[in-house]
Order: structure tokens, then sequence, then C-alpha cells
């Protein structure tokens, strides 16, 4: 209804701070930022006051029933201010969590699990995905955990990980390294970035001993660093 | 025989040209004219602009030339995007033609300006090329950003763009500004924004900076009514966007009357270059087309209502309809000038499809600033670009 689902005036900064309000006490807020590009007026408000209320009330007051929707990712003539993927800005940062889907199906699962997660959450949409995705959703609801990767597809000679659109290319990767180079890959759709399934990730590397990743942000601190080193360590 | 007749009418046909044009200008036309012009609403102003404004011949060919040439350039981009040669965003401002054409008359062009990404009108009169605006927006070499810009990312001496962040200019604005001061050369910035970025946080941090400090800056909101589609009354609490500066003083123009948009900026910019401070216009203007080429523009308003401006309040319309009902010009000299603008648009779009596209090797220029040019990697580890600059 109207009173539920309503248009706010431009103001990133207002619109997630306010959401923020609306989930202190309580009541679910689901906050939508226009593009990704835009959520930098917000940061602050996401990362001094979302992520930190629990923590600094003592576990008095929390937003965790705060998720905020994004589009994000290239989509082609998206160019500087359509285009970003601003994933790792939030990686850094204890309190929230990031959530990338790959699909419809995976979608609903992974918003309706970030809406009913009692923690903030920020869902960014492929947005190019919006209009080349079709699949089969199941019109009940149903949740996909978080924090949890999936192995698409199975290997044994290298490991693939990706989120988002990504995802889609490195199965195309996969298959035509299966079919011209005779290399099995293991494909691994990371889903949620922050906090990111670990055991996963590593458990195929250790299977199959070579690791890729592949995202669409830029190279130096993208998220791919903090697997490749986290993955080192292990 | 037929070939000397045709010979003939030839000549006779070329002989007659000289004489029409011979008639048009022993025709006489007045020099000027005076008119009356929409008082504007004030807000903490004692007085206002003059609602009486003389309008030379010469003038007002100019200013009917170039909003014709923004219209143009604007209908010609529309086409130009159905084709699918232009692509990406691009956001036409054809009904605002009086803003960009009236604020550049008040202004000097060591003046300053800065406004958001409906800006193909304002890089025209800001002194750039339409070939160069047009060449910008196909992404070729010939473009004023290199191609590298695009339609949001335009830029011209004296104009900072061309920006994609909604409000983000004003700040920005106010900056220039800053430094307009304390260059002491009297000159002031024309800070532009739209009715729905009037709501961004970071507008009323530059009013309060700009206040404090007494810089001379002009903020304009160009007032469409629809910010993206959400009309005004659905997206802010108070809709006299010109009092929203609460403690800077304020005017509301008529910004489809170019007059009045002239005379509200020179008279702006006379308090700013006084030393007072900061001075807030909003245009009341609209666009015919929707916020982008990829909205339709009609599912947030009445077709009825595009019809209606059209007729009643189109900028070009009323320029043209003063200035033959007071002999400063002829209808058929008007047409004539509408036959060059558009010879010139379909020039300027020829050489904006010809035009090669900038050389891959400039991808990553102007990255950093930097001496030795700076590596940067592409979208794979075999792909290098140098970032020149």
């Amino acid at each position: 209804g109207k009173d539920r689902v309503f248009n706010t005036p431009l103001c990133e900064q207002g619109i997630v701070g306010f959401g923020i309000g609306i989930a202190v006490t309580g009541a679910t807020a689901i906050a939508e930022i226009q593009f990704a590009d835009y959520i930098f007026p917000a940061f602050d408000q996401i990362v001094n006051e979302a992520a930190k209320y629990r923590y600094r009330s003592g576990d008095l007051f929390n937003c965790g029933s705060l998720t905020i929707r994004a589009p994000w990712g290239c989509v082609g003539h998206g160019a500087l201010y359509h285009s970003q993927s601003p994933e790792a800005f939030f990686a850094h940062c204890p309190g929230i969590k990031v959530v990338v889907p790959r699909s419809p199906f995976q979608a609903k699962g992974l918003l309706l699990s970030c809406i009913e997660d009692k923690n903030p959450c920020i869902f960014f949409e492929p947005k190019i995905l919006y209009r080349a995705a079709v699949e089969q959703v199941p019109v009940e609801p149903y949740n996909i955990p978080l924090s949890q990767a999936e192995v698409i597809q199975e290997g044994s000679d290298v490991t693939l990980v990706a989120w988002g659109t990504q995802v889609h290319v490195i199965r195309e990767v996969a298959s035509m390294a299966q079919e011209k180079l005779g290399v099995s890959c293991e494909v691994i759709d990371l889903r949620t970035i922050l906090p990111w399934d670990v055991d996963t990730v590593c458990k195929s590397v250790i299977k199959t001993g070579r690791l890729l990743i592949s995202h669409e942000a830029p190279l130096t601190g993208g998220f791919a660093s903090e697997i490749s080193s986290t993955v080192q360590v292990a | 025989m037929r070939k000397m007749l045709a010979a003939v009418s030839r000549v006779l046909g070329v002989a007659q040209k000289p004489a029409s044009r011979v008639l048009v200008a022993s025709r006489n036309f007045a020099n000027d004219a005076t008119f009356e012009i929409k008082k504007c609403d004030l807000h903490r102003l004692e007085e206002g602009p003059p609602v009486t404004t003389v309008l030379t011949r010469e003038d007002g060919l100019k200013y009917y030339r170039m909003m014709q040439t923004v219209r143009r350039m604007e209908l010609k981009a529309d086409q130009l995007y159905k084709q699918k040669i232009i692509r990406g965003f691009c956001h036409l401002c054809d009904g605002q033609e009086a803003c960009c054409v009236g604020l550049e008359a008040g202004i000097n062009p060591t003046d300053h300006l800065i406004t958001a990404y409906r800006a193909h009108g304002f890089t025209f009169t800001r002194g750039l090329s339409v070939r160069e605006i047009l060449a910008e927006l196909t992404g070729r070499r010939g473009g004023c950003a290199k191609g590298k810009g695009g339609s949001m990312h335009m830029y011209a001496k004296n104009f900072y763009g061309g920006n994609g962040i909604v409000g983000a200019q004003v700040p920005l604005g106010a900056g220039i500004a800053l430094a307009c001061k304390y260059n002491g050369k009297d000159e002031v910035c024309l800070t532009l924004y739209g009715d729905g970025a009037a709501n961004q946080g970071q507008i009323f941090e530059a009013y309060n900076m700009a206040a404090l400090w007494k810089l001379p800056c002009i903020f304009i909101c160009e007032n469409n009514r629809y910010g993206m589609g959400t009309s005004v009354e659905r997206a802010a609490a108070s809709t006299d966007y010109y009092k929203r500066g609460d403690f800077i003083p304020g005017l509301r123009v008529d910004g489809m009357d170019i007059l009045c948009v002239r005379e509200a900026t020179r008279f702006a910019a006379a308090y700013c270059r006084s030393g007072k401070g900061p001075i807030l216009m909003e245009l009341q203007t609209y666009r015919y087309h929707g916020h982008s080429m990829s909205d339709p523009g009609v599912s947030y308003r009445t077709r009825e209502e595009i019809q209606e401006v059209r007729s009643k309040s189109d900028p070009i319309m009323l320029l043209k309809d003063r200035m033959v009902n007071s002999n400063l010009a002829s209808v058929e000299e008007l047409k004539e000038i509408d036959v060059e603008v558009r010879k010139e648009i379909e020039d300027a779009a020829q050489f904006a499809t010809a035009d090669p596209e900038p050389p891959l090797e400039e991808l990553g220029y102007h990255i950093y600033s930097s001496d030795p040019p700076f590596e940067v990697r592409g979208a794979n580890q075999w792909i290098k670009f140098k970032s020149i600059s």
C-alpha cells in the first residue's frame, strides 16, 4: 500500500539515516538507493551509524531490521555513475552484511534472508540482470542462507570464484576451458561478500590447488585481494 | 531551344534572389523595442529586477538563433539516440532554452558556470560549437572531452560541466565563487541545480558557507516541475524554491521568457558583484522530453500538459512573436535563420557520425597526472594502458 511503499525526495544520506531510525525502533525498513554509485552520501550513515549501533549501545539498540537495496554493476552504457561495484568499500566495515545475488531465484531467497537477518544488510542487485535474466521463481517465500557460498559446478583443476554478473561469465569460461583446454573448473558463487564463506572456498582450493577470482570492481583493494590473501594464509 | 530556355530561367532565377534580398533590407525594422516582463516574486529583497526591458534587433536575432540552435541540436540528439549512434544516457533540455540563453545574456564570458547533467544547452551558450557537442555525444575524438565524457561530462572555458551526481555540483560552485572572491577579478559563479536536487543536504551546506563568507555565488534552481518522475509536490515540503535559501535572498523568475531571465540574471550578478553575498534564483521552466532518453515522459504527466506548455509558453515562440509584432524582425527573416540553423546542425551531425572514435591507447589517459606516465592494468593482466596527462 501507499503508506508502506513510498517515494522519497532526493537525499541519500537522509534516506539511509531515516531507514536506520525506523529500524532502531524495531520496525522493518527497506531503503532503496537508485544506483549503487549514489550510495556514497550515505556512506557515513551506514558505516558510522548503522554498522556500529548494536556494539556501542551494548546490545540495547540495533538497526538489524534495515536492508538497503541498490542496483549494482556494469550495464554496458552506464559510464562513470551507473556502473560502480562498491562492495569492497563496505567489506571493510564490521557490523553490516553485504550480499550480491546472481539470478532471480537467488535474489528472492537472499533478499528475504537479508530482511529477516538481525543485522543491517546491503543488497546489491546486478542491474544488467533486471532485463536479461529469466527464471522460474516460486511464488511462496523461501530463504537462502547468508554467508554461504554455493558451488555451482564441481571440478578438479582450478577454483573460479565470482559474484553477481561475473558468475555467468565465469561459467562460460569454465565450459570453454573444459572444451578447449580440457581443464576441469570448480565454479563458486560467493553470494555473501561480508561475512564471506571462507570454509567453502578454502576447501575447494585444497582440492584443486589453484584459485582465480574475478570481479567488476577495480583491482587494487578489490575484494579479490581479501579472498586471495586469506586463502594463502589458510 | 530547351537548353536555352533552361539557361535563361536559371539566369533569371539568380537575378531574382538579390532583388528580394534588397526588398528585405529596405524594409524598415525598428532598432529596438521596449517590452514589459513579469515581475519576479522576491524573498528578502526590497527591490527586484526591472519590469520593462529594451531588446535591440541585434540581440533579438542573436537570442533567437541561439535558442533555435539549442532546440534543433537537442532534437537531432534525440534522433541520433534513437538510431543508436548516441549511446549511454542522454538528458535533453528542449523547452528550457530560455534558461541557458537568458543566463548567458546576463553575464560575461569571464564569469563561471556549473550545472548538472542537462547540460548540452549550457555547453553551447558557454562557447562550444554544435560540432564539438554532437561529436562528444557520439563519443568521437572531435568531441569536447575527446569522446571520453559523453552527454553528462562536457566542459568549456569557465564552464565546469556536466556533473552526474545530483547536487554534488553545488558545493563545487560555492568553491568556484570563493576563488572568484579571492582572486578579486569581480567575477561571479552561477551554480545551477534542479528541483529534485534542491532537497539534497549538500546544497544547504553550500548555502550556509556562501552566505557566511559572502561569496559571489548565484544559486539557480531550474525548476522544471519534475525530478525525474516525481512532481515537485510529491518531493518537496516547500515548492517555493526561491525561498529555500532562507537567509539568502531569492527571486522567482519566469524561465520561459528569455527577457525575464536576462534581466533577473543581470540583477543577480550586480547584487553579487557588489559584495553583498550570494543570491538565489528559481527559474520556472519546463522540459518537453522525459528525464532522459529512456523516459517517455508521459507516465507521470499528461500529454495535454506538455501540449499546453508548447502552445502557450514555448520560449522560442514567445521571442518570435514579440519580435515580429514590434517590427524587430520579419517572419521570413526568422525562417531564414531556421534554415541556416538546420543546415549547421545537419553538418555537425554528419561530422559527429563520421569522425573516428578515440584510439584505444587513450582509454587510460588522464587518470592521474604523473610524470613519467603511470601504468594502468586493463580488464585483464595482459592489457596495459598508459595514463598520460
